[in-house]
C-alpha cells in the first residue's frame, strides 16, 4: 500500500487544563473524501488548526505527503497544498470576487516578482470557470462582504479550488446553506474530488451530507477518536449514536 | 463620462498645474512645495495604513531620518559634519559652490531614502509580525523615541539642531524645490498607481481585509507588510530630505521628528480624503493643507482649536473619507467601473 497523503499520528493538544486532542491519530488516502464527525467540542475544528500550523502540537506528527510538517507554520504549510477553509467564513470583504479569486492564485512558484505583474495577467478565464462552477458568475463584480453568507461559503470554496491545493479541509461546508443548495454544494464537492483530483477532508455536523459524501468517517467525542468506519460502519455504531445523543 | 478619461483629466490638470505652478501662483510658491510634499505623505501612509491596513503613527520617523540623512551626506561630501555642526552651520568657513549644492542634493534626496527605507526594513521585521492594534501602538513610540536620540547626538547638532546647507545666491531654490517636491508627487502618485494595479495590490488588500486568510491561503504576509513599508518609507525619506532643505533648519523634535504634528496630519490627510484610494490621499492632502494655512492665517490664536474641531468632525462624519463618501453615495460613477470590469475582462478573457 502506498503511503497516506496525510497522515496524524497521535496527536494531542491542550489548551491550559483542557485537553482539546488526545492522542488523535488519522490517515487519508489520495483521492479519498474522508470525513470528520462529532458532537460540539469534540475537537475538530482544533483538530484542523493543529494540521494546518495554525497553532503547536503537544505531542505527535503530522506527515503530508511523506513531509514532516508538524512544526511548520500556516502559509509554508498552505504552499505544499495543504488548504484550508474556516468554520467561520473568511473572505476579503471589500475586494470583488473576482479581486478575492485572482489573489488566490497559487502563490507557489511564483517568487516575490511574480506579485509586481499586473492583477489581470493570469488566471481571469481560470477565475470566471470557477466561479460558474459554484454559481457566482453573475455576481462576479460585486464585493464579496455584500454576498450573503452562503454565496461567501461558495466563494471561499471556489478560492480554495483555484489555488489548486492537493488536499482540501473544509471545515463545514454546509452549515449556514440554504437547503435546497445543499445538495448541489454535495454534487461540487464531488466533482472537485474527481476532476480536480483534491483530496477532501470534510468536518460536517449534516448526517446526511457526510453519509453521501464520505467514503471513510471518523468521529471523535470529548478530544478522542471514537470510531472510524465506512458510512454504514459509523451510523450502526452504538458508541457513535451514544454520543451524540448524550448518552455518556 | 469615461472613467478611464476622467482619471487621465484629471492628472493632466494636475500636472500642468504643477508645471506652471511659478507662474500661476508665484507669491505663493513655498507653501505649494510643501503641499506637493504633503501629498507624498498621506500617500505613503496611505500605502500600509490603507491598502494594507496597518495603522502607523510611526511613519514620520522615516521623514525624519530622510531629512537628516539628506543633510548629512550633503555637508559630509566636502566638509567634515561634526565640525559643520559644532559651527551651527553658520561661519564663512563653511560654503557651497553651485555645483557642490546641486551635487550634495543630487547625492544626498536618494541616500535619505534609502537610509529611510533599510530603517523601515529592519523595524518591519521586528514589530510588523505583530497585528493590527498592537502594531498601532508599537509605532506609537517611535517618533517619540527618535526625536530624543536626534535630540541626544552630537554628531548631528543634537537639540540645537542642524543647518541645511547654503547654496550660493545665484540658484533661486525657491524654483528648485518647488519643482523637486512637485517631481517626488508625481513619482510617488504614478509609481503608486502602477504598484496598486499589480498583484501586489492585491496582496497587500487581502491583509486588509483578512490578515488570517491570506496566510492560510499560502501567502507571504509578513514579506508584503515589510515590502510595503519599506516602499512608503522611501518616497517618504526623499520628502524629509527635500523638506530639510526647504526648512533650511532641522530641529529634531519640531521638523524633523514632528509626531504630534506630521505624523498625526499625515493620517488624517489619508483619512480625511478616504483611507485606502489611490485619490483619497491626494485630495484629502490639498483639502487638509489648504484649511489648515486659512486657519493659521485667518484664526491666528484659535487655529489649534480650529484644527482639533476639524478632527473631530472628519473622524464623526467622514469616517471613510470624502472618496469613500462618494463611492457609497453614488456607487456607478465612483465604485469599480464597467469599463474596468470590462478591459479586465478581455484582456485575460479569450
Amino acid at each position: 500500500m502506498t503511503q497516506p497523503l496525510l497522515d496524524v499520528r497521535n496527536v494531542s493538544k491542550a489548551f491550559g487544563g483542557v485537553i482539546a486532542n488526545r492522542n488523535i491519530s488519522l490517515k487519508v488516502n489520495r483521492g479519498q473524501i474522508v470525513g470528520l464527525i462529532g458532537p460540539n467540542g469534540s475537537g475538530k475544528t482544533t483538530l484542523f488548526n493543529s494540521i494546518v500550523g495554525y497553532h503547536p502540537i503537544d505531542d505527535g506528527e503530522i506527515w503530508f505527503k511523506g513531509e514532516e510538517i508538524s512544526r511548520y507554520r500556516v502559509g509554508r504549510i498552505a504552499r505544499l497544498g495543504l488548504l484550508r477553509t474556516f468554520q467561520q467564513t473568511r473572505i476579503y470583504g471589500r475586494m470583488t470576487c473576482m479581486e478575492n479569486m485572482l489573489i488566490s492564485l497559487p502563490e507557489r512558484e511564483s517568487s516575490f516578482f511574480g506579485l509586481l505583474k499586473s492583477r489581470h495577467s493570469a488566471g481571469i478565464q481560470r477565475a470566471k470557470d470557477l466561479l460558474e462552477f459554484v454559481g457566482l458568475y453573475s455576481k462576479r463584480y460585486h464585493y464579496a462582504g455584500d454576498l450573503s453568507f452562503g454565496q461567501q461559503k461558495l466563494l471561499e470554496f471556489a478560492m480554495a479550488l483555484i489555488n489548486e491545493p492537493e488536499m482540501l479541509l473544509l471545515d463545514e461546508p454546509t452549515a449556514g446553506i440554504n437547503p435546497t443548495l445543499i445538495n448541489g454544494l454535495i454534487d461540487r464537492l464531488k466533482r472537485a474530488n474527481e476532476e480536480l483530483g483534491i483530496t477532501l477532508l470534510v468536518i460536517e455536523h449534516n448526517m446526511r451530507v457526510i453519509m453521501n459524501l464520505a467514503e471513510h468517517i471518523y468521529c471523535l467525542a470529548h478530544g478522542e477518536m471514537l470510531a472510524e468506519g465506512s458510512p454504514e460502519e459509523i451510523r450502526n455504531d452504538q458508541r457513535v449514536i451514544d454520543a451524540y445523543l448524550g448518552a455518556h | 463620462m469615461n472613467r478611464r478619461l476622467a482619471n487621465v483629466i484629471a492628472i493632466v490638470a494636475l500636472g500642468v498645474i504643477g508645471i506652471l505652478g511659478p507662474w500661476l501662483f508665484p507669491a505663493h510658491l513655498s507653501q505649494f512645495s510643501k503641499l506637493w510634499l504633503f501629498i507624498v505623505l498621506a500617500l505613503t501612509w496611505d500605502l500600509l495604513g490603507g491598502q494594507t491596513g496597518y495603522n502607523s503613527f510611526g511613519n514620520v520617523v522615516f521623514f525624519g531620518i530622510g531629512m537628516y540623512a539628506a543633510a548629512v551626506t550633503q555637508v559630509g561630501l566636502y566638509y567634515p559634519v561634526a565640525a559643520y555642526t559644532a559651527a551651527k552651520g553658520g561661519g564663512t568657513e563653511f560654503v557651497f559652490d553651485a555645483a557642490q549644492f546641486y551635487t550634495g542634493l543630487a547625492l544626498g534626496l536618494p541616500v535619505g531614502g534609502l537610509l529611510a527605507a533599510l530603517a523601515a526594513a529592519a523595524l518591519g521585521m521586528v514589530i510588523l509580525g505583530m497585528r493590527g492594534h498592537y502594531f498601532a501602538i508599537a509605532t506609537l513610540g517611535l517618533a517619540i523615541a527618535a526625536g530624543e536620540l536626534a535630540a541626544g547626538w552630537e554628531y548631528i547638532g543634537a537639540g540645537s539642531g542642524m543647518v541645511t546647507p547654503t547654496p550660493p545666491d545665484t540658484i533661486d531654490t525657491t524654483l528648485l524645490f518647488y519643482y523637486l517636491s512637485f517631481a517626488l508627487a508625481a513619482v510617488t502618485f504614478g509609481f503608486l498607481a502602477w504598484l496598486y494595479s499589480t498583484r501586489f495590490g492585491l496582496a497587500i488588500n487581502a491583509i486588509r481585509d483578512d490578515e488570517d486568510k491570506a496566510e492560510a491561503m499560502g501567502h507571504h504576509t509578513t514579506r508584503n507588510k515589510v515590502v510595503t513599508w519599506t516602499i512608503s518609507a522611501f518616497f517618504l525619506g526623499v520628502a524629509g530630505g527635500i523638506f530639510g532643505n526647504l526648512s533650511k533648519f532641522i530641529d529634531p523634535i519640531d521638523v524633523a521628528f514632528n509626531g504630534a504634528e506630521v505624523g498625526v496630519w499625515m493620517i488624517l490627510m489619508a483619512i480625511l480624503g478616504g483611507k485606502g484610494t489611490l485619490w483619497g490621499p491626494v485630495i484629502g492632502a490639498a483639502v487638509f493643507y489648504v484649511t489648515k494655512e486659512l486657519f493659521w492665517t485667518y484664526l491666528l490664536g484659535w487655529q489649534r482649536v480650529a484644527l482639533g474641531a476639524l478632527i473631530v468632525i472628519i473622524v464623526v462624519f467622514f469616517p471613510q473619507g470624502i472618496v469613500g463618501w462618494l463611492k457609497e453615495r453614488w456607487p456607478e460613477r465612483f465604485g469599480p467601473s464597467r469599463e474596468e470590469m470590462e478591459a479586465a475582462d478581455a484582456k485575460g478573457g479569450a
